[in-house]
């Protein structure tokens, strides 16, 4: 059994991004870039499949610009087979990166696409169930427990009341939330194994996929700052400010 | 021009989230559909018929819908949608766990994209959405001829009642057949939900451990009338069940006050937090990052503070 990683090359989840100055998007030169974390969640749980011998081989993918092929490398690290990237200097929008993927997907018959519940820099919480619909597979999104076995998944959710579990017919698409599993460090040696592992490049156009995006962003701009606060020396001092200041006792 | 707002609900009554997609489906202009799709949903059919500024509620009832699967619910509206004849020309649901799976499906098969969890609307094809854990706002245009939107529901007030809108019945899609749905385990509580509460009591991993959590939050959050929340950190460890979690990529939360103790304020906790009304910070080092957006701070040790806290309320 395949499965298939779709991962994503974002700013480090350290890095306090900076709005540019002329509204046109966030400064992202000389940023720390790292592996979305859901999609290192992603990678972890794959890898685990093919440990536990359910899965036989794990293909990571990375659509974007040449500096993708480091996440794809990290991923081979932690313990995926070969990576493809999608390279593109063009913008791509989730409804894009989606259709790339059907692409592969139908090229490489996967029987699960594992993805991140959503990306850490647009938030746009999309692919994984765009991808799905694009399929006709089933989806079970936001994943605390993935179990395969038989042609089938089971898989507990985490939504807003609490948990659920879905029995969903394989091939499917499962995106991970973070208690899915605690991502292993890559060690060295795995890092240096990892370079010699396939890395295939395409285009979109080999995919006969149309990128273009759907949205345009007009501008970009700090959120309000809210205004500095105080210090209350005790207790009684905050129950007396949140009481006759700031009204909300 | 026809606004299809999908509601959120549990066959019995509407889930506060669809209220306030309501509202934003009402600075669109145009009519407003309500779309209920359940099994045995007539009387959340009934209350979407009362929500002030709504033109009309589609009703597709079927046993397909028990599971609320987002296959089975998607196609349901892209059913809707098609028929509509190109009279709908936005679908806009809220960005809860159901909104977030769901939406994407039927933005996918339509071939248009879909804008995550708004917070404002500048005219029908654009729109303000945070990106970067809410570190940015961007405002994007859609050039798709359906608009397929996520609302931010803190960003928007919710609906009242007043309303009297026909309600008709449609024909249900078959079910796909893709998914089954085994068990929900839902955290019971008798307190308000975090998304609607006017105060939330949230704790960290300074709270220690689960124990301490409840031991020392719940009297306050009792006196208070207080939701819980907590960190990341404190769901990680398992204090606390995941559907406490405030964050970036937990819940979105807008309270009139919000209490953070034993939490150290990382930028994913602020975006789920930082539109509160007022902030207090309770931690123990005066240094710690969520001093820098709480209006009211004091460093003190957590054990101490919460219990003279809550004596004094
Ligand atoms: C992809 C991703 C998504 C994330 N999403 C979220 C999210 O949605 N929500 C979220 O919250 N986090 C999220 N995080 C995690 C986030 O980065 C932080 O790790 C987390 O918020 C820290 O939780 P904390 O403040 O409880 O713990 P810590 O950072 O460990 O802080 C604990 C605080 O408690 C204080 N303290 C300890 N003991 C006491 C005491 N006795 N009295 C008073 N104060 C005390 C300490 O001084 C410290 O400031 C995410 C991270 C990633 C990578």
């Amino acid at each position: 059994m395949k499965i298939l990683v779709p991962v994503k090359r974002v700013v480090d989840y350290n890095v306090k991004v900076r709005v540019k100055s002329d509204g046109t998007g966030v400064d992202i030169a000389n940023v720390k870039m790292s592996m979305n974390p859901f999609d290192e969640i992603a990678v972890e749980e794959a890898v685990r499949l093919k440990e536990a011998g359910v899965a036989t081989e794990v293909v990571a993918v990375s659509c974007g610009v040449g500096a993708c092929q480091e996440t794809l490398r990290t991923a081979m690290a932690i313990g995926a087979d070969r990576g493809i990237l999608v390279e593109t200097d063009a913008e791509l929008q989730p409804l894009a990166v989606a259709k790339l993927l059907k692409a592969l997907c139908d090229k490489e018959q996967p029987q699960v696409v594992i993805c991140g519940k959503q990306a850490i820099d647009d938030d746009a919480n999309q692919t994984g169930q765009m991808l799905s619909a694009l399929m006709g597979w089933p989806q079970a999104t936001f994943a605390s427990k993935v179990a395969v076995s038989a042609g089938k998944a089971t898989v507990t959710r985490e939504i807003d009341g609490g948990l659920e579990t879905l029995e969903i017919a394989l091939p499917a698409v499962v995106t991970t939330d973070l208690r899915l599993n605690e991502p292993r460090y890559a060690t060295l040696p795995n890092i240096m194994k990892a370079k010699k592992k396939p890395l295939e490049t395409v285009k979109p156009a080999d995919l006969g996929v149309d990128v273009a995006p759907r949205l345009t962003t007009l501008k970009v701009v700090e959120p309000p700052k809210r205004s500095a606060g105080v210090m209350v020396a005790d207790v009684a001092q905050l129950v007396e400010k949140l009481k006759n200041e700031a009204k909300v006792l | 021009m026809t606004v299809l707002v999908i509601a959120e609900h549990d066959n019995a009554s509407l889930k506060g989230a669809t209220l306030n997609t309501v509202t934003a489906a009402a600075r669109l202009g145009g009519d407003i559909a309500l779309l209920v799709v359940g099994a045995g949903a007539g009387a959340a059919a009934e209350a979407a018929a009362k929500v002030a500024g709504v033109s009309k509620v589609l009703v597709a009832d079927s046993a397909a819908f028990a599971d609320q699967s987002a296959e089975n619910v998607a196609a349901q509206i892209l059913a809707v949608v098609g028929a509509s004849a190109g009279s709908i020309t936005h679908v806009l649901a809220p960005a809860t766990t159901f909104g977030k799976n769901v939406l994407p499906r039927v933005a996918a098969l339509l071939d248009v994209a879909q804008i995550s969890e708004i917070v404002a609307i500048e005219s029908a094809d654009t729109f303000v959405r945070p990106i970067y854990a809410g570190n940015a706002l961007a405002t994007v245009k859609s050039a798709d001829a359906v608009k397929v939107i996520t609302v931010r529901t803190t960003a928007f007030e919710a609906a009242g009642e007043g309303g009297s809108a026909a309600v008709e019945q449609l024909s249900a899609v078959a079910d796909s057949g893709l998914s089954k749905l085994l068990g929900r385990e839902l955290t019971k509580s008798a307190r308000p939900e975090l998304g609607a509460a006017k105060i939330i009591v949230s704790g960290g991993r300074g709270m220690g451990s689960g124990e301490n959590y409840h031991a020392v939050l719940e009297p306050l959050a009792d006196k208070l009338g207080a939701a819980l929340g907590a960190s990341r950190a404190a769901v990680d460890a398992g204090y606390v069940p995941n559907d406490y979690q405030v964050g970036q990529t937990g819940k979105i939360v807008a309270p009139q006050l919000y209490l953070a103790v034993g939490i150290s304020g990382a930028i994913q906790h602020l975006a789920g937090m930082k539109d509160s009304k007022v902030i207090v910070a309770i931690n123990k080092d005066p240094e710690a990052p969520i001093f820098q957006v709480a209006d009211y701070g004091l460093v003190a040790d957590l054990f101490e503070a919460v219990p003279q806290l809550a004596a004094a309320v």
